[in-house]
């Protein structure tokens, strides 16, 4: 194991025929350990997808298909409007909205803020440089429920206490999407900037209109990694909103499930109302998203 | 043309920063010492935004809590029953979607999807499929004979509902590190492996095993840490409650617990202390085995 990590270079080989001498017994084995991986993979991807089946079908169940015993799989009749029943119960319609605003300018304003740091981390000089940036990744290691008490005193001492802006501000930054983009922004060749500089481009310029497109993938997982975030959060909006009005989605959902008592199938048509956007986005941006976290993980 | 910081590229550069800085600075690095002044605090008035009087009163009554203790045991006994779990699981399943080749990545946007869905909704789900009497799980349970069992009431099971449930949303998470780490195997260890007769077992057992550790030790310390704070599916499973007798208390909902429903921002300061402590022996840990041997 040691010498194998130790070697630098390793031997670099011609594709070979090894299989044809590996016999048939071997070859048996393969087939049957790739069934087996096939069957339990399926399994597993059953039992991941059951949760969501379940949600989805109760949802579109009456209220005695919902409870009936043995369970009914797939309703008979697809009940829709059990969702615009949720929406009547409860102003989902207003708490969708209040989702939208929330992550919206949260997610634009991280952007704006963050591009423009990271930029200068990658591509500029200055004082201090390297203290700076350490102090910003050690904030990382700091659990952000610690966090949560000073922050709704700051925020009571603004006035910002059930209001939107509570929600948002906080979020307009963070030091992981700096991070991500300024390791980016470094694969960028130097001579590109000062190429740009020479022909009289200002920094502010080269940017937005050379930097940010060539880093495209890299500022669209962060985007979708920051959406996804900002339309799951929980504990912070319950804490600092009181106003039912202000609610968004999570916090309007947890409510709803006093609000809607044994209504199962009310309950899951809003679970399905929360879940579906985030839903939607996975399935087209999926690889961004995996590139995201991967690289997230690795650097910790 | 290289340049040297000057005055005028640093004043530049926090132009640049200004508003990154304004925001970290006032909402991530000034609460930092902002929390451990108020686990100090034995003293403070809200409304005034004045404090009498400093002291250690507040470590010395979460100390002498049974319920803060009770919170801490429980936060254990998730982590030790997520974790392991969710690494033999999650490994497993990278190892077989690095195996296959046809709908490999079809299978895993399938683990993966939890991970992009809200704690809460999904939360909501599982309390459903737990229910006591209409719920799924019993239904599948009682095929097999068994009685059903009260998830979410009965205190008894309604920490194991929380790890199954858990284990189930941080599979994909997991899975992608894996991945990646297997991804990193350089695939010439395998072909000379082959070259040399390794039979599949031992190219496993001499090839991924050992260069697969670095991965997974990391995927085992992030989890340790993500545990530590878990909250949002404990108040979304049982109805914005700790769990039936408290069975589901942990550290953060304590926290929460002090700050949100009691006002006691001192002591809850104080346990948010000793959370980031707790949290703070993993992260050094990484950081230490990261330095010596994660090499890419």
């Amino acid at each position: 194991m040691e010498e194998l990590r130790e070697t630098d270079q390793p031997i670099k080989l011609k594709p070979l025929t090894v299989k044809k001498s590996a016999g048939l017994s071997s070859v048996k084995s393969e087939w049957l350990l790739k069934g087996l991986a096939y069957g339990l993979l399926t399994i597993g991807a059953v039992s991941m997808l059951i949760p969501f089946i379940w949600m989805v079908s109760t949802s579109l169940k009456t209220p005695a298909e919902a409870v009936a015993m043995p369970p009914v799989w797939w309703p008979s009749v697809l009940r829709f409007e059990n969702y615009a029943r949720a929406f009547e119960v409860a102003p989902f319609g207003r708490y969708f909205l209040n989702s939208v605003f929330i992550t919206t300018v949260s997610t634009l304003g991280e952007l704006f803020t963050t591009i423009l740091a990271a930029f200068a981390f990658s591509k500029m000089k200055f004082y201090g440089k390297n203290i700076l940036f350490t102090v910003l990744i050690a904030t990382m290691m700091v659990p952000s429920e610690l966090l949560i008490i000073p922050n709704y005193l700051t925020l009571s001492r603004f006035g910002l206490i059930n209001t939107y802006s509570a929600m948002i501000v906080p979020y307009l930054a963070s030091v992981f999407s700096v991070f991500m983009l300024k390791q980016n922004f470094e694969s960028v060749p130097n001579e590109l900037y000062y190429a740009a500089k020479v022909d009289g481009s200002s920094d502010f310029n080269f940017l937005w209109t050379i930097m940010v497109p060539l880093s495209k993938s890299a500022i669209v997982a962060v985007t979708i990694l920051k959406i996804i975030g900002s339309w799951n959060a929980f504990m912070w909006p319950l804490i600092v909103t009181n106003d039912r009005m202000l609610r968004p989605l999570p916090v309007g959902l947890q409510a709803f499930t006093t609000e809607a008592g044994t209504h199962f199938e009310l309950l899951m048509a809003a679970s399905t109302i929360v879940v579906a956007p985030m839903i939607v986005i996975y399935l087209f941006l999926q690889r961004y998203i995996i590139m995201g976290v991967s690289k997230a993980g690795i650097k910790g | 043309m290289t340049e040297k910081a000057t005055l005028k590229s640093t004043f530049k550069a926090l132009i640049y920063m200004a508003p990154m800085l304004t925001i970290i600075m006032t909402f991530n690095i000034y609460p930092i010492f902002r929390s451990f002044m108020m686990s100090f605090y034995t003293d403070y008035n809200f409304f005034q935004n004045t404090v009498n009087s400093y002291g250690l009163d507040n470590f010395i009554t979460i100390f002498n809590d049974a319920q803060f203790w009770l919170a801490i045991r429980n936060t254990f006994i998730f982590v030790l029953g997520v974790v392991p779990t969710s690494i033999v699981l999650s490994l497993g399943i990278a190892l077989m979607l690095n195996k296959i080749k046809f709908l490999s990545s079809f299978f895993r946007s399938i683990f993966f999807l939890p991970f992009v869905t809200s704690t809460v909704a999904i939360s909501i789900v599982w309390s459903w499929i737990y229910h006591g009497r209409f719920g799924l799980m019993n239904y599948f349970l009682g095929q097999f004979g068994i009685d059903p069992v009260a998830f979410i009431t009965d205190p008894d099971y309604a920490m194991l509902a929380l790890v199954i449930m858990s284990v189930w949303r941080g599979l994909g998470f997991n899975i992608i590190l894996f991945l990646v780490g297997l991804n990193n195997i350089d695939e010439n260890y395998y072909s000379a492996a082959k070259i040399d007769g390794a039979r599949e077992m031992g190219r496993f057992f001499n090839i991924t095993v050992p260069l697969l550790g670095p991965t997974t030790f990391l995927v085992s310390v992030m989890g340790v840490i993500n545990s530590f704070k878990v909250f949002d599916e404990v108040y979304a499973l049982f109805q914005s409650r700790p769990g039936p007798a408290r069975s589901a208390l942990t550290v953060v909902y304590y926290i929460f617990q002090k700050f949100y429903e009691e006002n006691q921002f001192g002591i809850a300061a104080a346990a948010g202390i000793v959370l980031f402590l707790i949290i703070l022996v993993f992260t050094l840990i990484q950081m230490a085995f990261n330095k010596r041997f994660v090499h890419y």
